[in-house]
């Protein structure tokens, strides 16, 4: 990385006259006097003016201070930071996929139809379901899809129901998409191991409760061994089990959730099906379901009769349209040419080996660094900076110091039931040497700890920029640039 | 350590009683807990509030947390310092850092609040 | 599989460290009753060069490209730089996730920044989120934060706005207990202001309006503001074509208080609808109450300008069920690619191909109209989209378009029934005078 030269704002680059694109003279006669009783907008005052090759240079520059996947090991929990094929962006990007209009007939349409069909199949294959919907355009879009398919189906029962439960362990979405769909939230407390406390359900289900939100595995990267019970638990209420699938790539080809009477889940294509995430989106969270389900379905479902493919809207009990048009459209081809590349063995290793590499990691780190529960984990685990608090150091500080490193740190401060939280997932995509300096980097920051704790505590020291004052970023917010007047 | 004229409850507000009407805030404990305060969310004068009930919240970077009204009353004033100044919970947590000013409705409802000597053992049973 | 590094002998030494035997001894704790006994049933594997044969023969069986094409409607054809495309696709763009450690995503941090920035510049307000998923929820996410702003029941949406962004307002508000009202359009095509006049007679937290409207219409956008403010409600404005943005005044200096839209035609290709881009902005003092992602610029400890995520206590990952939206992951890698777009055009770039969008479409137009029987719907100054009205229901019109390889625009009878002989026509910069005129031609001999 380059860290001697400041990177301007593009605004601070520009200047009066230069541009960066010429367009062809207008080809049809000026037609005076248009837009006349419209207030109009006299200027783009402010708006940057560059030359093209100071935008290749500034984005250039830019992308040199971000740490990237193709640059190192990203063990983010619960983010399944795997390696993003290059096959997958040079299919995604033929022309025959990029310039369709969405309105296109569907008989121009068969080939862009068909791929969304194949996926729902594969996917349905690879969850144990029965219907699959790629519209949700990221993995929250798709727990709100999830659960107003289970409010519309105790709505046709004539009651909506009150409440979901949510685990303690849960992403922050969970409860959040649960509220957006008019449910009230109850918590429910984790056990001493980790997991969802079958005696605690048991008490806290009744036929108000509309569904449990369950991720599998959980947070802790620990695999919910009660599954089944859970689910029975719940379905003696009415209620249905709705699965975080955010973890999928734990459970590929080894166990699928139908066979765990899930009722409807979420997948995260960016995640699981490797899609690059692309500093922040976009993703794309395909929601699953049970034929229960499937009449609630967002519209438009898409349907094939005898090889020609076509658009459903009219499925009178569907919850509705959640965006605009189908779906993340060129991220489900790119989750498609994965799934064709794995195919069934491929699809099985990359789970055993997400477990792996996992296990390596947290057999290797046992004893330096503290893990509240001992369950045995699968694709992730969660380590604590108990013990070295005691030398003043937290996971922020030891976060900190694994970027001097050249790494970059493991999910910090979550689940919230881990105080101290630093959330490892490797993915299977990480050679033994990447995994092996991290292990190395994370005993010497332990050794740094206890002999030095001043240099994590001020870490790091040689990135681009040091830590950054988030107190003043919230106490007063500069969101944007502005024109010194 | 925490002044001997105000109550104080487990979720650490104190309030303080001037005659009908009683000023709150949170503790020197809680503000150390929640680190740098960037906002504080006001009510509106005039509400309503049953003891218990959230009167405002407090954010610092990553969290947020409720303040709850240690007895039932109405709000008469709010600090509105605080909108420019969050940081005066941080500086002066039992002065310019307070957050409402309510007319209680039942002042035997203080009773169930715990006195400084209290709350300083409360504490001290929270860091163990 | 190619994208594993892991060699069998470090496997063996890698159970041996960890004290297994084999890896299924990994999966102890998934009971036996819900594994998985035999292999999936999938096709695959396919070498790459086999994959590449498989989406060729896909985007073959596209035949879309044979037709010329003049929908739009929500999703528009415009030219991409090739800077746009070249510089996006670095890994380094690519490849990480959300800023969450913002010493090393400075480059991501400070080009949303830049994003933000533009889009604040483009509709006039205050401050601006890092994305949302497309214009449709940014539609639904706007009357849901005008309404945790006002705390009235309903919400005022036109008729003339994108059906897809009604669709998806109505799906998200249908569990809330509000009341979605639609207030119909005139003559000219724009939102009818007696009508809305009425419908604020009862309070309500917000007026949506879309401009220019699905009808291509731009709305009197200052008059509707004062009947908004007037009743005490929000005025929410969406845009399915920013591009208008280069010539129109910017919504927040008409009064709009928030505006949200589809930043598609900045810089992504159609894509048969996905992935596209959300942006929202908002006057300051509904900050709190705006979803999504923000960068905020700060300091680090040497005193460097540096930026970070920030006002994160509105987010689910903090505020869990109380939170202003569920979004979590947006559309990044999208705002990235609309920021080199915006950047790339610049100042003089922008406005140019407003007008020359505005001026293809008047051209066209006017050839379409001097077709006998061919006439401008609606009599509201319009973008670069128009709705035009036929002698005979458009579905007949359009199949015989369709048979001369033309897509003659997008038909409105199914969600307006008293339209049914109408089409909305979508003219861009691409379309050079040849095409505008073979259209013409084709609707003259098919009309004959």
């Amino acid at each position: 990385m380059i860290n001697l030269v400041r990177e301007p704002l593009i605004f601070e680059i520009s200047s009066p006259g230069k541009r960066a694109i010429n367009w062809p003279e207008l080809d049809v006669p000026e037609t005076k006097g248009l837009l006349s009783e419209v207030p109009i907008r006299e200027d783009l005052e402010d708006f940057p003016e560059v030359s093209e090759t100071e935008i290749t240079r500034h984005f250039t520059r830019l992308s040199q201070m971000n740490y990237c996947v193709d640059f190192g090991f990203y063990p983010l929990g619960s983010c399944t930071m795997k390696y993003n094929p290059k096959i997958n962006e040079k299919v995604a990007a033929m022309p025959g996929f990029t310039l369709v209009h969405p309105l296109a007939p569907e008989s121009l349409v068969q080939g862009n139809l068909r791929i969304m069909k194949t996926l729902e199949k594969l996917l349905a294959e690879i969850t144990g379901m029965d219907a699959v919907t790629l519209q949700p355009a990221a993995g929250a879009h798709g727990e709100l899809t999830g659960m107003m398919l289970i409010r519309a189906h105790h709505v046709a029962q004539g009651h909506p129901r009150k409440y979901v439960l949510v685990p303690d362990s849960a992403h922050g979405t969970n409860p959040s998409s649960a509220h957006i769909c008019g449910y009230t939230v109850k918590e429910i407390k984790s056990n001493e191991k980790g997991t969802v406390s079958v005696e605690e359900l048991v008490k806290v289900m009744d036929e108000e409760v509309a569904a449990l939100m369950l991720t599998n595995p959980n947070t802790l990267g620990i695999f919910e061994s009660d599954i089944c019970q859970i689910a029975d638990i719940v379905h003696a209420k009415g209620g249905f089990l709705y699965m975080d699938g955010a973890n999928l790539n734990a459970l590929a080809g080894i166990a699928r959730p139908g066979e765990m009477k899930v009722d409807v889940l979420h997948l995260n294509l960016h995640k699981t099906f490797s899609t690059p995430h692309g500093g922040g989106g976009p993703g794309s969270g395909p929601v699953a379901v049970k034929k229960i389900l499937s009449p609630y379905l967002p519209v438009p479902v898409i349907e094939e009769k005898e090889g020609y493919y076509y658009l459903d809207y009219q499925r009178p009990q569907s919850i509705g349209q959640v965006r605009s048009f189908y779906g993340q459209f060129l991220v489900i081809i790119k989750a498609l040419s994965y799934i064709l590349s794995l195919g069934p063995k491929g699809i099985r290793e990359m789970a055993e080996i997400a477990v792996l590499n996992s296990n390596y990691l947290r057999k290797s780190l046992e004893g330096i660094y503290h893990l509240k529960y001992d369950t045995p984990t699968l694709h992730e685990c969660v380590f604590s900076d108990k013990f070295q608090k005691e030398y003043g150091v937290s996971n922020l500080d030891i976060s900190k110091r694994l970027l001097d490193y050249g790494l970059h740190p493991p999910t910090m401060s979550f689940p919230l039931v881990v105080h101290g939280a630093l959330m490892i997932e490797p993915t299977e995509t990480e050679s033994r040497r990447d995994l092996d300096m991290f292990i190395e980097a994370m005993k010497a920051i332990d050794r740094e700890a206890k002999e030095n704790p001043e240099l994590l505590t001020s870490a790091p020291h040689v990135t681009y920029v040091r830590r950054l004052d988030e107190v003043q970023a919230a106490r007063n917010p500069v969101l944007r640039w502005e024109q010194k007047k | 350590m925490y002044p001997e004229n105000l109550f104080y409850t487990k979720d650490h507000e104190w309030i303080k009683v001037e005659g009908e009407e009683a000023v709150i805030g949170i503790t020197d404990f809680a503000q150390k807990q929640l680190g740098d305060i960037i906002y504080v969310d006001l009510p509106a004068v005039g509400k309503s509030l049953e003891a218990h009930q959230a009167v405002s919240s407090v954010e610092s970077v990553k969290s947020v947390s409720d303040v709850y009204c240690p007895v039932s009353g109405e709000v008469t004033a709010v600090n509105s310092e605080l909108a420019q100044n969050p940081d005066l919970l941080n500086k002066d947590p039992y002065g310019q850092g307070w957050i409402v000013r309510i007319k209680i409705k039942d002042k035997s409802e203080l009773n169930k609040l715990m006195k400084a000597s209290d709350y300083e053992k409360y504490v001290e049973g929270l860091e163990h | 599989m190619n994208y594993i590094s892991i060699s069998d002998k470090d496997k063996k030494e890698m159970l041996s460290r960890i004290g297994l035997n084999s890896l299924e001894e990994l999966f102890t704790t998934i009971p036996e009753s819900v594994r998985l006994k035999r292999d999936l049933n999938l096709p695959g594997p396919l070498a790459e060069a086999e994959l590449l044969e498989y989406f060729e023969a896909r985007a073959q069986e596209n035949t879309y490209d044979q037709y010329l094409s003049f929908l739009g409607g929500g999703a528009y054809d415009h030219f991409i730089p090739a800077v746009v495309d070249y510089l996006s696709s670095r890994g380094e763009f690519l490849s990480p996730y959300t800023p969450y450690q913002p010493e090393v995503s400075q480059g991501t941090l400070q080009a949303i920044f830049e994003f933000q920035t533009l889009i604040c510049q483009l509709t006039g307000l205050d401050i601006a989120n890092a994305s949302l998923y497309d214009g449709a929820t940014g539609a639904a996410e706007a009357v849901l934060m005008a309404y945790r702003v006002k705390g009235k029941r309903r919400l005022l949406i036109p008729s003339n706005l994108n059906p897809q962004y009604k669709r998806v307002i109505l799906t998200y508000t249908k569990n809330l207990d509000l009341e979605v009202m639609e207030i119909p359009y005139d003559q000219a095509g724009q939102m009818d202001k007696s009508s809305l006049e009425e419908a604020l007679k009862v309070e309500a937290s917000v007026v949506l309006i879309q401009s220019p409207n699905y009808f291509g219409v731009i709305e009197d956008l200052k008059t509707l503001s004062e009947v908004t403010h007037r009743a005490g409600a929000l005025l929410a404005v969406v845009i399915s074509e920013p591009l208008a943005l280069g010539l129109l005044e910017a919504p927040g200096k008409l009064g709009a208080d928030i505006v949200t839209g589809e930043g598609q035609s900045f810089g992504l290709p159609l894509s048969y609808g996905g992935p596209y881009l959300g942006f929202m902005a908002c006057k300051k003092d509904f900050v709190r109450q705006l979803p999504g992602r923000i960068v905020g610029q700060t300091v680090d400890v040497e005193g460097r300008r540096g930026f970070v995520l920030t006002l994160s206590t509105r987010e689910q990952h903090i505020r869990r069920e109380k939170a202003t939206s569920n979004i979590c992951t947006n559309e990044g890698h999208c705002a990235l690619r609309a920021t080199i777009y915006l950047e790339t055009l610049g100042r003089q770039g922008l406005k140019e191909l407003a007008w020359i969008n505005l001026q293809k479409a008047a051209y066209a137009l006017k050839q379409l109209t001097s077709i006998p029987g061919v006439s401008r719907k609606f009599s509201g100054p319009t973008f670069n989209e128009f709705v035009l009205e036929f002698p005979e229901n458009w579905e007949k019109i359009s199949a015989a378009l369709k048979e001369k390889r033309i897509l003659g625009g997008l038909s409105l009878g199914q969600r307006y029934p008293e339209l049914k002989d109408c089409a909305l026509v979508t003219i861009t910069e691409k379309h050079s005078r040849d095409k505008i005129d073979r259209y013409v031609d084709a609707l003259k001999e098919v009309l004959r």
